[in-house]
């Protein structure tokens, strides 16, 4: 155990070395967010509601979806490709510890670092100037660290499979982005799934992407209600335990395929 | 004394795969690939006791660097059966490498972003090692190799030689019984390679630390190895003491002459034609060099001849070195046994 935290803090302070490329980054998600905002406003022009959210309701949802990201997003299939291929997994094999283990604690002092340093000050921004609406209810916001608790356990997982790939394919970069598209694009980054029409929301109700930006954002602006909320959390709680077979399967198979590059 | 590394008919091929010419080559390609297997590691047996230091040489190519991945449980084996520190490598990996220190001179294991210390201290979480002995080892290690200013400097600003050292230091913080060392010494300074054998010397025979070592330059192993295993494509040619491999191939001896007057090929000649002699011009027609059998006589009778008709000004007698035998094996590819 020890040697995980251990891990995350030296993450957190390689982060830290490298702090000034986040204010950079701050900046770039309050522009998005506000370019957001005024193509909603339009789109509501007037409308108490759409799909069951106020206008409110919606600013929040894409102020707190954009913030989650900084936490569960982490670059670690990027990183796991780049060690295969300059042949540094073979420094991560002589080492005593399950590699992808380690792999997902480095992503969590990422997550750790941005939520610190990006998230809650970027919200305070946020909040200031957008009519955000944050919840006074302390069982929503309970739920809602659970929730992206989960977000980032059902991403990090499925970047270590995109990681992994890169055993099989070699050189995995368009996989990598076709995925971060996938994701932004399914997971109800951009648009809360409910905007979808029915045969895609169907769809995308067997995927596990729901569960990394779209069920967080709802519980966060109490567009879910109730029984709602646990159904949701249990969905991502399933996610979260279904996708370790076939991390854990495409390892053995890539364990057996592992060549080392040069030296 | 029992055996640390026990290797037997240890084999790796690799796959390389080829692309097929053209547009329907390449839709070919998508069902059937066409490959050619090389063979890295061509079935070798060896083993090394406990405390042992051993060179690992061969040709650039030869299958060191493979070895010592399939040694330290990095890559599996395509056939043959390994044993180091009574545990097989890739079956129980976790275990084993804590057993092991490895160094990869051609890559660093340190963090690059961060100090050296912080890297020292995860690995000490990582390999999870009692303070006390982290103190008591460390501080020894530090002091050896001389690193102790570097401690609070990220990786990416330090030196080569002084980013070996650090590495050499951080393969060392578990204290392992065995230490896999490959090129450690590429692109280093005379003095910070003097540093790195010593401090080689020095743990293991203070802790009896056993060391498998590839170089290319054989002075690291003359200064701290007895053995040299010697691998050609692939195959052991050679499994023994340096000292054997010396006598064996270093049969001659050169006799350099620097004359104070001017002297031809013809005239030396004649004056040893008693003897088996090469003659060759050196550097001008005042330097020659003779070669000759290592005999005794032969040498003083050659020298004895030359020196009573013409003057000398210098007189040196040169061993064959290492590295031209070494040169001479590659180049025939074998080893001949005395
Ligand atoms: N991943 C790989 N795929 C295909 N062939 C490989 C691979 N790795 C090594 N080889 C081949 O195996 C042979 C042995 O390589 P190896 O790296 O073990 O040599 P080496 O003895 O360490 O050489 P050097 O002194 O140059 O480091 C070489 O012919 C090399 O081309
Ligand atoms: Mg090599």
């Amino acid at each position: 155990m020890g040697k995980y935290i251990e891990m995350i803090r030296i993450r957190f302070l390689m982060m830290l070395a490298y702090r000034t490329n986040y204010y950079s980054g701050i900046l770039i998600y309050s522009i998005n967010i506000g370019a957001y905002y005024f193509l909603w406003s339009a789109i509501y022009g007037g409308k108490e509601n759409i799909q069951g959210l106020s206008i409110t309701q919606m600013t929040t949802y894409i102020a707190v979806a954009w913030m989650a990201r900084a936490f569960y997003f982490n670059n670690i299939d990027r990183e796991i490709a780049m060690e295969i291929k300059e042949g540094k997994v073979a420094i991560e094999m002589v080492r005593p510890y399950p590699y992808l283990n380690m792999k997902m604690m480095q992503g969590l002092g990422e997550g750790i670092f941005r939520l610190l340093f990006f998230s809650v000050p970027g919200m305070v921004i946020v909040a200031l100037v957008f009519p955000v609406e944050l919840s006074a209810n302390a069982g929503t916001w309970i739920y809602f660290f659970i929730s992206i608790g989960f977000s980032f356990i059902i991403n990090t997982q499925i970047n270590l499979l995109a990681g992994i790939a890169t055993f099989f394919l070699f050189n995995n970069d368009g996989l990598i982005r076709a995925k971060r598209v996938v994701i932004d694009l399914f997971s109800g980054l951009i648009l809360p799934l409910s905007f979808y029409p029915m045969w895609a929301q169907n769809i995308m109700s067997y995927l596990p992407f729901q569960g990394i930006s779209y069920i967080p954002s709802m519980i966060f602006t109490e567009g879910f209600k109730g029984s709602q909320v646990f159904e949701a959390l249990i969905n991502q709680a399933v996610w979260s335990a279904i996708l370790i077979i076939p991390v854990y399967v495409l390892w053995i198979l890539a364990k057996r395929q592992l060549v080392v590059q040069g030296g | 004394m029992e055996n640390i590394i026990d290797v037997q008919n240890l084999k790796k091929e690799f796959k390389s795969y080829s692309s097929r010419q053209g547009l329907k080559g390449a839709f070919r390609d998508l069902f059937t690939r066409n490959y050619t297997i090389k063979t890295a590691v061509d079935d070798i047996s060896f083993s090394i006791k406990r405390g042992e230091m051993v060179g690992y040489i061969g040709e650039n190519g030869a299958g060191k660097s493979t070895s010592i991945k399939m040694l330290t449980g990095i890559l599996t084996p395509t056939d043959g059966k390994i044993v180091v520190n009574g545990m097989n490598p890739h079956k129980e990996r976790e275990k084993f490498v804590k057993t092991i220190g490895v160094v990869f001179g051609q890559r660093s294991q340190l963090w690059w972003d961060i100090a050296v210390q912080e890297s020292f201290r995860l690995l000490k979480k990582i390999y999870n090692v009692p303070d006390q002995q982290y103190e008591e080892h460390m501080k020894d290690v530090i002091e050896t190799l001389d690193i102790g200013p570097l401690l609070d400097k990220p990786v990416r600003k330090l030196s080569l030689g002084q980013r070996m050292r650090c590495e050499l230091a951080a393969a060392l913080i578990h204290n392992p019984p065995l230490l896999f060392l490959d090129e450690p010494t590429i692109g280093l300074d005379v003095l910070v390679k003097l540093k790195i054998r010593e401090f080689l010397k020095r743990i293991n025979e203070k802790y009896g630390t056993t060391i498998l070592l590839t170089t290319h330059d054989l002075s690291d192993i003359e200064a701290l190895c007895e053995r040299v295993v010697m691998l050609d494509e692939g195959k052991i040619i050679y499994d023994g003491p340096l000292k054997e491999l010396r006598e064996n191939w270093a049969e001659g001896k050169q006799i350099q002459f620097q004359f104070s007057e001017k002297a031809t090929l013809e005239e030396l000649q004649n004056l040893t034609k008693d003897h088996l002699v090469v003659w060759e011009q050196g550097e001008s027609d005042l330097i020659w060099i003779a070669s000759v059998d290592s005999d005794e006589t032969v040498i003083s009778g050659v020298i004895g001849k030359v020196t009573a008709v013409k003057k000398i000004a210098d007189l040196k007698i040169l061993e064959i070195s290492t590295e031209e035998i070494i040169r001479n094996i590659y180049v025939e590819g074998a080893v001949r046994h005395g």
